[in-house]
């Protein structure tokens, strides 16, 4: 059961943040507000009238709009027709022949009077992230809705585009609407919200008020307390482990991507890449995994060159790595978690030959695993691992690559769309391995995350590292290199590096 | 070792991107035309290789010293080929064109030159009319498919559609003395395939590929027996529909080339591009074409602003199926004069071809259909001026050139995101 008796009552004009973690029910129970989905018992009442909605249309009619969280647009459509399906603005008649003036003009209209910036005849898949959920909002609000669901509206966008969002909420409270803000993160529901649900295993655990603190939050949360920053002693590097001298790649369009990067990783430390996203860190770290051409410059691992090296051997060397998409590229969805724990070892002894795969072996390797990352899932770990939560997928993967002996562990994203609670886990055992002398290259979009973890911070933009700088330096400045700005000439936009 | 400073800011060389499409398509032109002009120019004879617009090939033509002839349209292509290394780009699809034309006229120069002394005349109005008249199930069958698969449901049992409907319009039409009965009872033919495709794919969420395979070889099956059972025991009772009668537009019909191709027609010409232009207006400029293409590719976001997704597939599924019974008739009512077991001998496959080389648009497939009906239409007149090509290389040109053609030319094509996707709510 997704949602057990829950009771939820969201005022005229309000921010109502709904809180709680991966598979707390969140999404399930707006999908039942949405018309997705049919409840068992209980009712919708909107202003104070019992209503009935078994499909979106309802919805729409009743005045309540949602905006995915998987955003629901046509790619090759125009704004326009995104924004005119299901309610098209025709010239009438039987044949109902589109008006795509009209179309144009109405979403013009919304975006004016919301000042959400959209360009009606763009195509989407053209659209940044941030823009494509601007269009979800036009098209919501096209539709007169009183009440707009926004389901983890923040976990694909990058903080500039958060802030954007943010203020867009603002206006819309502004303008007399109501928002339900479905969401893990603390610091934007205390920036934001004006009532806090909580959610915990399908039932409401409590309500706050928004200056409520993010300790407390949390524990409500998760329901038991959590740390929220990581205690790390000072690092010792060693030896450098990786190092990159004026690595250029291209990104799939062939256009470059990253722009003669150089960079050391040194055993014991982390290194942190902040940046936007989309400013070549994907294509870095695709490149040293040996997943993506690299055009110039070289890559060392141990001082051995790893150019031309396949991804397999540069694994074999002592790489873990956690891929920025896990669903795509960390995990086989259909494969069991136990399968899934010796993606990258079943061929080797214990757990298998070149001919054979040992069931005992991996089954045993399993259950030990499951303990003692914390992965919520049955105890033998044969259930497909695409049926775990976002959080207990990631355990999944950084299990699987703390399983070897790594001298180096790449980390793109590794908290993307997880819960607290396995945040504060997977965090802990990235500073344990680094702290066990492992050097970490973590590469994030969310800034707190790096600025918790990272030894050093090195700032991408534009395919090139623009300042390497401590974790102390302040928020803003690190904020103003990720927008390209450098306080001194470009001379200080390289690494140091230490002679050998 | 010295810290060897590598400067951030240093110049990669960028690999240049000289070798564009545009410029690799010139060089096989220059290639093919040179290969013409050697090649043929060396095969051909120096009689004269004679041109007619009209539909026979007595009347007057413009003839040409046939070796002459294949050498110069052979450097002419050649030529296009080189001017597409330097041209701009808004030219590159006329100097292909151009290219394209003149290899052809090259090679029918030999051709010409070398047949008997009578037939060195080729009518090219009745190449056109043929490459139209053959065309006609090909692009019937192919909007059939452009009304499933832009809704997102595979159509690979259009061949099954087709012999249903050949079986149906040949059996009714008899049965009445009537082809509109023919047509009608044609019409419902393809829909019980449809239906089933529907039903199976939609609702059962069987695979679409495999299920079109199924209805095919089920549509055969059918068909044939009760041929053997029924028709092949009393032809003339069950089995000898008539033709659809020609109907001339007056004036039109006399413009030379395209007269004969376009307005000597009869219901399947005319139909064909009633709907052609139909389907496509609809789908691009109606309410119903704006959903169907978003239930093509994502019909989650359709079914979120309450749009019937699997409502409006059945719809455009069932009424493919009458369009592809439609086209089947054409093959009893109009080519032949009457039903045989599996008549339209693979055909329904090409006009699924043709709907993927046409890029799912009504239109691209017309075309599609058409450049393969022109490829029939010559292998028919280079047989019936005795080519000393082997009438079997004859029979395999429309298929080397459609292979061809969609290799070499139309390049990657992205189909609708969602075909072949079941819709599971939630």
């Amino acid at each position: 059961m997704a949602n057990d008796d829950i009771s939820l009552t969201v005022e005229p004009g309000e921010i109502h943040a709904l809180l709680g973690e991966n598979g707390a029910g969140k999404s399930t129970l707006m999908n039942v507000l949405y018309g997705l989905l049919q409840p068992d018992e209980g009712e919708i009442l909107v202003d104070d009238k019992p209503v009935r909605i078994r499909g979106p249309r309802d919805a729409i009619a009743a005045g309540i709009g949602m905006v995915h969280q998987h955003f629901m647009l046509v790619p090759v459509f125009t704004v326009a027709e995104n924004v005119m399906l299901g309610a098209e603005q025709t010239t009438g008649g039987p044949v109902g022949f589109l008006d795509r003036r009209r179309a144009r003009k109405l979403v013009r209209e919304v975006s004016d009077r919301y000042r959400l910036e959209v360009d009606p005849d763009r195509t989407v898949e053209d659209l940044a992230v941030g823009v494509q959920q601007r269009v979800e909002i036009v098209k919501a609000l096209t539709r007169d809705v009183d009440l707009l669901i926004l389901d983890e509206p923040t976990a694909v966008l990058t903080p500039q585009e958060t802030a954007d969002l943010l203020e867009i909420m603002r206006t819309l409270k502004a303008a007399g609407k109501s928002i339900v803000f479905i969401t893990h993160k603390l610091k934007e529901v205390q920036a934001i919200a004006d009532r806090i649900t909580v959610i915990r295993r399908g039932r409401t655990v409590g309500t706050a008020a928004p200056d409520t603190s993010e300790e407390e939050l949390a524990s409500l949360m998760v329901g038991r307390s959590v740390l929220l920053r990581v205690e790390k002693g000072a690092a010792e590097p060693g030896a450098p482990v990786l190092e990159l001298a004026g690595v250029a790649v291209n990104d799939d369009r062939g256009h470059r991507a990253v722009d003669g990067v150089d960079l050391t990783v040194h055993a014991g430390e982390v290194l942190g890449i902040a940046g936007v996203q989309g400013n070549g860190q994907t294509e870095l770290v695709e490149a040293i995994m040996g997943l993506r051409p690299v055009v110039a410059g070289s890559t060392r691992l141990d001082g051995r060159p790893t150019l031309g090296l396949s991804t397999r051997d540069i694994l074999r060397a002592g790489v873990g790595y956690v891929p920025e998409d896990r669903s795509v590229d960390g995990l086989v969805k259909d494969f069991t978690v136990a399968e899934n724990l010796v993606l990258d070892i079943y061929n080797t002894e214990p757990f298998g030959t070149r001919w054979v795969t040992r069931p005992d072996a991996i089954a045993e390797n399993s259950r030990a695993r499951i303990a003692e990352f914390d992965v919520r899932t049955d105890a033998a770990g044969n259930a497909a691992v695409g049926t775990l939560s976002g959080g207990n997928q990631q355990k999944v993967i950084v299990a699987r690559e703390f399983s070897r002996p790594l001298k180096l562990f790449i980390a793109a994203q590794p908290t993307r769309g997880v819960d607290v609670g396995s945040i504060e886990f997977i965090h802990r055992q990235i500073v344990h391995e680094r702290t066990e002398g492992t050097a970490v290259l973590l590469v994030s979009s969310e800034l707190d995350e790096v600025l918790a973890l990272a030894d050093r911070i090195a700032v991408m933009y534009r395919g090139r590292v623009i300042a390497v700088v401590s974790p102390d330096t302040p928020r803003e400045e690190i904020g103003l290199l990720m927008a390209g700005v450098t306080t001194e000439s470009a001379g200080t936009a390289k690494d140091g590096h230490p002679d050998d | 070792m010295t810290a060897s400073t590598v400067d951030a800011a240093q110049v990669v060389a960028e690999p240049t991107q000289w070798w564009s499409r545009q410029r690799k398509i010139g060089v096989g032109l220059v290639a093919v035309g040179l290969v013409a002009a050697v090649l043929f120019g060396a095969l051909a004879s120096a009689q004269s290789a004679e041109f007619t617009l009209a539909e026979t090939i007595s009347g007057s033509a413009v003839g040409m010293n046939g070796r002459v002839g294949a050498i110069v349209f052979g450097v002419i292509a050649a030529l296009a080929g080189g001017a597409m290394l330097v041209a701009a780009r808004r030219w590159v699809n006329w100097l292909l064109g151009l290219g394209i034309v003149a290899t052809l006229i090259s090679f029918l120069c030999w051709q010409l030159s070398q047949a008997p002394d009578s037939l060195n005349t080729i009518a090219l109005g009745s190449v056109a009319r043929s490459s139209v008249t053959l065309a006609l199930p090909l692009v019937l069958g192919a909007l059939a498919g452009v009304l499933c698969e832009r809704s997102a449901v595979i159509n690979v049992a259009i061949e099954g559609q087709f012999l249903m409907g050949a079986f149906a319009a040949a059996m009714f039409a008899t049965l009445a003395g009537s082809v509109w009965i023919g047509i009608l009872a044609a019409g419902i033919g393809g829909l019980i395939i449809a239906l089933l495709l529907a039903v199976l794919a939609i609702r059962f969420l069987v695979d679409q590929v495999v299920l079109g395979v199924v209805l095919n070889v089920f549509a055969l099956g059918l068909t044939g027996f009760l041929y053997e059972q029924l028709m092949a025991k009393d032809q003339s009772r069950y089995n000898q529909p008539a033709f659809v009668p020609e109907w001339d537009i007056p004036g039109l019909s006399k413009i030379p080339l395209l007269g004969p191709a376009l307005f000597k027609g009869n219901i399947f010409l005319y139909g064909a591009i009633v709907l052609v232009i139909l389907i496509h207006v609809g789908l691009f400029y109606t309410r119903w074409g704006l959903r169907t293409r978003a239930v093509g590719e994502h019909p989650a976001a359709a079914d979120t602003l309450g749009v019937k997704v699997l409502a409006l597939r059945y719809r455009n599924v069932l009424v493919g199926g009458l369009v592809a019974g439609f086209g089947g008739a054409y093959f009893t009512l109009l080519s032949t004069t009457n039903f045989n077991k599996n008549m339209t001998s693979g055909l329904g496959f090409v006009a699924l071809a043709a709907l993927i080389f046409g890029r799912w648009s009504p239109i691209g497939s017309m075309l599609a259909a058409l450049f393969f009906g022109f490829c029939s239409a010559l292998a028919v007149s280079l047989g019936s001026i005795n080519s000393p090509i082997p009438s079997g290389f004859l029979n395999m040109l429309p298929y080397i050139a459609t292979i061809v053609a969609v290799a070499g030319l139309v390049g990657r094509v992205r189909a609708p995101a969602a075909d072949g996707t079941p819709y599971i709510k939630g």
